[in-house]
């Protein structure tokens, strides 16, 4: 018991690798050879990871040993599409435990400190990861229906084979609807708020509408508006538009009112304008509830233009190809779509949140 | 400098802009109707004087701009007159919408409780989950409403449960977000307390950190369940415009009712706004009586 350091998730995937001897060979296609190599490198995981090993050769062999398996768990399914068996699952669950115990190493125990600022990317990058390769080797393994859900690497070849169509989408959807809505819905949204600002009736007044009207499913004016502007893209960037322009107004309001007395008598004694203030002092303090407001409204932005998109559209875009591949059973197609707007929807974000820090660097969240 | 009242600063303000909105509505509904009048009165050849003119821009049967009054009248119409249980009603489509809606946001709720809980006691969760879920957030996940009411009454499950599964997933995250700050927001002296008490983790959780987290929780719960009722809206719009809300904005955009568009909109904001206002004051009745301070 000295030397080995036992924890729940070594010692369960040890359990399972021992029951998936039970249902040797895996799949059709796998032979018992490299069936037992599987579980070779499962049981080497399992023990060595329990070793008293320094972090850096604890890491590197629950990576090896979990990677490798769940490597070899996929290559042999080719060929074999629904004919696992329990053994392959039993061994699939295994590695997952070590991938989930390599989490919980690099992770720390939650009272150290971060373990390196490597981790921050890598541990989220893992369950990614993991999620993809379950995804994969359950859906084809299991045999389930194309139609039900398509496994990841179908939908990747079906990116790779059918990119014009999916440039053309994000053209007519990201780069007219929600890039033109998302920045005269978001300005606009800039423009009122200074200028009820500047007289306090008008303030008084539309606080409490916007935050009212923020609670509102606005998604339902996408059909008036498609009805008013047509079918192509002003429909969609006038539904963003509306959408974006609420959060903005209310978000920017709330911000112009964060500064304190303190701060705004300091720039009267210097003498400021009613826009020296403005630009000097309250719009650098409200700058984190405009970011926020941003933030919220990058989501919906994508929500707005896509859902307007299935009440009519020409026959390009998200919404519309979405909507008739579902039709057509063709889902790999539709989650490709899906796959693109997490992307662009991600990255939006993340650029966003970059600015963000870059614009607001002063702010309490950032100091460290 | 002056005491806040509540006509100076709340009901004059916030009652002359609603009043401008009316009277801008009026003034869009008579110059985007008017061309479509002026055009049908050209053709059937009739002159009509300026107030017989504005009359007419007023009561079109399909206006590009319904008039607030017609959308009033609608309302009225399918709300008070017809019985609550024909498929005519706005009752009838709102039960229909709510029902989704409800179910949606309790199953979102637990689900997001249940995260945050997980998340704020085991480590290897808060650091590889907590970043996906920000994540699935940036996703337009309403895109993929469709697909996922067409596939599951593909396998056969119909009806209400589809609808509330959208509402769980676009509520499970202001929940999710909002109680990890909350069960987090009890500051270390109480938790060092708990400790010299020796109370183990379940104990904390229960006598310390919920209670901690009741204001989180119902601030939360407002986002939710706002957003709870636009997935059970745009959930509906696949299934054929059969029942609710979402049904009739879809029926109203194929025969371009805009009136009909127009009253379900009134009616899912009212939808909405009474949902708002249930957790608000029930929040606030709780946090009162869980000794919070009043404003």
């Amino acid at each position: 018991m000295s030397v080995f350091r036992p924890n729940w998730q070594a010692l369960m995937a040890l359990l399972a690798t021992l029951y998936s001897l039970t249902g040797l060979p895996f799949t059709e296609s796998m032979s018992s050879a490299s069936s037992l190599a599987v579980v070779a490198i499962l049981l080497a995981g399992a023990l060595l990871s329990m070793l008293p090993l320094s972090y850096t050769l604890q890491t590197a062999v629950l990576t090896l040993s979990s990677f490798g398996a769940a490597a070899l768990l996929i290559a042999g399914l080719t060929d074999a599409f629904g004919t696992a068996g329990q053994g392959y699952f039993a061994a699939l669950t295994a590695a997952w435990l070590l991938g989930w115990r390599l989490v919980t190493v690099l992770s720390g125990d939650g009272s150290r400190g971060s373990e390196g600022r490597g981790s921050a990317l890598i541990v989220p990058a893992l369950f990614g990861i993991w999620v993809v390769i379950l995804w994969e080797c359950i859906i084809r393994g299991a045999g389930v229906p194309f139609v039900l859900l398509p496994p990841p690497s179908a939908i990747g070849a079906r990116i790779v084979t059918s990119t014009s169509i999916l440039a053309a989408d994000f053209q007519q959807t990201v780069l007219k609807a929600v890039l033109f809505g998302y920045v005269v819905g978001c300005s606009t949204g800039f423009l009122v708020a200074i200028l009820a600002d500047r007289f306090r009736f008008f303030a008084n007044g539309l606080l409490p509408i916007g935050n009212m009207v923020s609670a509102l499913p606005m998604i339902g004016i996408a059909p008036v508006m498609v009805i008013w502007f047509g079918f192509d893209w002003q429909s969609k960037a006038a539904v963003v538009i509306v959408m974006t322009f609420f959060p903005m107004l209310v978000n920017t309001l709330a911000g112009l009112a964060a500064t304190s007395d303190m701060e705004r008598d300091l720039m009267r004694t210097y003498g400021a304008t009613h826009w020296q203030v403005l630009v000097k002092l309250r719009l650098q303090a409200a700058m984190p509830f405009i970011f926020n407001a941003l933030k919220i409204n990058s989501t919906l932005a994508l929500i707005g233009a896509i859902v307007a998109e299935f009440f009519g559209t020409p026959i390009v875009g998200m919404g519309f190809r979405i909507s008739t591949e579902v039709g057509r059973m063709n889902l790999d197609m539709v989650w490709a779509e899906i796959a693109m707007a997490a992307i662009v929807g991600s990255l939006f974000y993340g650029a966003l949140a970059l600015l963000e820090r870059t614009v607001t660097f002063w702010h309490p969240s950032y100091r460290r | 400098m002056n005491e806040p009242s509540f006509i100076r600063d709340r009901l004059i303000p916030v009652g002359s802009i609603l009043l401008v909105i009316v009277i801008a509505w009026y003034v869009a509904a008579y110059s985007m109707n008017a061309p479509f009048q002026r055009d049908f009165d050209r053709r059937a050849d009739i002159t009509r004087t300026a107030g017989e003119f504005f009359m007419k821009t007023m009561s079109q049967p399909k206006p590009t701009m319904p008039a607030p009054h017609q959308v009033a009248s609608n309302l009225w119409k399918n709300t008070f007159t017809v019985k609550p249980w024909s498929k005519r009603s706005l009752v009838y489509h709102s039960w229909i919408t709510l029902s989704a809606t409800l179910l949606g946001f309790a199953m979102g709720t637990a689900l997001g409780v249940a995260i945050a809980i997980g998340i704020v006691h085991i480590p290897a969760l808060d650091r590889s989950f907590l970043p996906w879920i920000i994540a699935s957030q940036t996703i337009p996940i309403l895109a993929i409403a469709p697909m996922i009411i067409v596939l599951l009454s593909a396998i056969g499950v119909t009806g209400l449960l589809p609808k509330a599964l959208i509402s769980t997933y676009l509520s499970f995250f202001p929940v999710a977000v909002g109680m990890v700050k909350g069960l987090r927001s009890p500051d270390v002296l109480h938790l060092d307390l708990m400790r010299t008490y020796s109370a183990n983790k379940l104990q904390t959780l229960w006598k310390l950190r919920i209670p901690a987290s009741v204001p989180f929780f119902f601030t939360s719960m407002k986002v939710a369940i706002a957003a709870s009722l636009i997935g059970a809206i745009v959930g509906e719009l696949p299934t054929g415009a059969v029942a609710g809300i979402g049904s009739k904005l879809l029926a109203g955009s194929y025969y371009s009712q805009t009136v009909d568009i127009f009253a379900a909109l009134i009616a899912g904001s009212i939808v909405a706004i009474l949902l708002v206002t249930a957790v608000d004051v029930i929040g606030r009745f709780v946090n009162t009586r869980m000794g919070a301070k009043t404003q």
